[in-house]
């Protein structure tokens, strides 16, 4: 083999790169989905769960379209139980624990969303 | 064209009614396994074989003036010829592609008022390494951005990439500006293909099927993003799983997520068997990496046989008595060399 030293320099470290995700977890405790604090006093929140999930936020965006564009201050959701259009009294009514709500979801996969920048970020009441 | 198109969908297809009908274990347990194995020995093992390969010769092909006399300008990255020099034409070749930034565009202009006639008439092209870096580094950063999956906690260079990323803060989830553009530069070069007859005529299965491929993975990426999204708090409990060697349920997995992780793994299996090796490759450049001293250095084949010299003073030894009867001249007469 010519060049060897700088060859082999070269596997090892392409190597290690692409195999990173195997090592920098290895000998780590289980990955566990972070566990939210749900909210104690509603059991239903405004669609079902999967789709709160993953489309949350969308739904944020088109609520604030409709409540602050459109003026249409009614939704009716896919179960056909009709909520009024507001984060601070129907969103964030029952969420009402930032850190152990949205944060702790957020922060695990790194999302950041700028919605506090405007918003008051609930505290969490007792 | 047409073939390559057909082998994507019907991978596409594959995975999705793979993920459909039951078999996600084997979709996006199995097959990503199988494929990193294969990828990282594959790559390895093709850089022995380069690495086995001798390079007997400087191969001199510059763009600028070689080392010569002192009063002669060197253009020392096009022409290295020492080490240093070198070094900085394989970072410029590998961070800023700058052999395609020479890329030429040749047309035959049918009427040119100079010649009277048709004249070929060669323009710089800049698109195509625009494009190609384009490409290229918004691949890197959306492989970077993947990273959140993989570590827990999240290192803090991923989320400043990110906020980088989306720094527009376009949209929720934000727009990342390294899917549009990776979208945007993979289309180009696509389209450059089929556009282009003189690079269509030159295309091959194995130059559309790479592109094709990445097409689809991004596309399937930026779905499960922004259209049709996956709760991306499952998917990190199951990459991680991957990453753990514990691969966690595939049960509830998205489609569209099986479909991607798919056609990732494809990519990775073909990558080494393809024309995406010139990743390791560009380190394996001869014309790149080797510095062009053929003026200044004497260099010997280092695998050449010893040689076997009979000079004329042994030829002389070895025939004198024959040469000294046919009255050829000598340097030694016999009855000399006798003494």
């Amino acid at each position: 083999m010519y060049n060897a030293k700088a060859v082999i320099v070269g596997a090892v470290i392409f190597a290690v790169l692409f195999s990173s995700p195997f090592w920098l977890n290895f000998g780590k405790d289980d990955y566990k989905r972070p566990d939210v604090v749900l909210p104690k006093n509603e059991k239903e929140c405004v669609e079902p769960v999967e789709y709160m999930r993953a489309e949350h936020m969308a739904l944020l965006n088109q609520w604030r379209d409709q409540a602050l564009r459109n003026e249409k201050r009614v939704y009716v959701s896919s179960t056909g139980k009709e909520w009024t259009i507001s984060l601070q009294n129907t969103c964030l009514k029952c969420h009402n624990d930032y850190a152990n709500f949205c944060e702790k979801c957020h922060i695990a996969n790194s999302v950041y969303p700028y919605c506090w920048t405007c918003h008051i970020t609930p505290e969490g009441k007792k | 064209m047409i073939a390559a198109l057909a082998m994507v969908a019907l991978i596409g297809c594959i995975a999705w009614a793979g993920a459909a009908g039951g078999l996600a274990f084997l979709f996006s347990v199995v097959l990503p396994y199988v494929a990193v194995i294969i990828f990282v020995v594959g790559v390895i093992r093709r850089m022995v074989y380069w690495a086995k390969s001798p390079v007997p010769f400087r191969i001199p092909t510059t763009g600028g003036q070689e080392a010569s006399l002192d009063f002669i300008k060197q253009e020392k990255w096009d022409c290295p010829c020492t080490k240093g020099q070198t070094v900085v034409r394989m970072l410029l070749e590998v961070l800023t592609f700058r052999s395609l930034f020479r890329n030429t565009h040749a047309e035959v202009l049918l009427n040119d008022p100079v010649n009277k006639g048709p004249r070929v008439v060669y323009y710089s092209s800049k698109w195509l390494w625009v494009f190609a870096l384009l490409f290229h580094y918004c691949f890197l950063v959306v492989f970077i951005r993947h990273f959140r999956f993989f570590m827990d906690p999240v290192p803090g260079c991923i989320t400043l990439i990110e906020t980088l990323d989306g720094l527009m803060q376009v949209g929720v989830p934000r727009f990342y500006v390294s899917g549009g553009l990776l979208l945007v530069a993979l289309l180009f070069l696509l389209t450059r293909r089929l556009v282009n007859e003189r690079v269509r005529y030159i295309s091959l299965l194995n130059d559309y099927f790479p592109l094709l491929l990445l097409i689809c993975i991004v596309a399937t990426g930026l779905c499960m993003r922004y259209f049709d999204k996956a709760d991306i708090a499952s998917i990190k409990v199951f990459i991680m799983g991957l990453a753990h060697l514990s691969p966690a349920s595939t049960e509830g997995l998205p489609s569209l997520f099986v479909v991607h992780l798919t056609f990732v793994s494809v990519l990775l299996l073909y990558f080494p068997f393809s024309k995406l090796m010139h990743m390791p490759g560009i380190f394996f450049s001869p014309t790149r990496n080797v510095p062009n001293d053929t003026r200044r250095v004497r260099h010997v084949n280092p695998w050449n046989p010893p040689k076997q010299f009979f000079t004329y003073a042994e030829y002389e030894d070895e025939y004198r008595e024959f040469m000294a009867d046919a009255g050829l001249p000598l340097e030694k007469q016999p009855e000399k060399a006798a003494e």
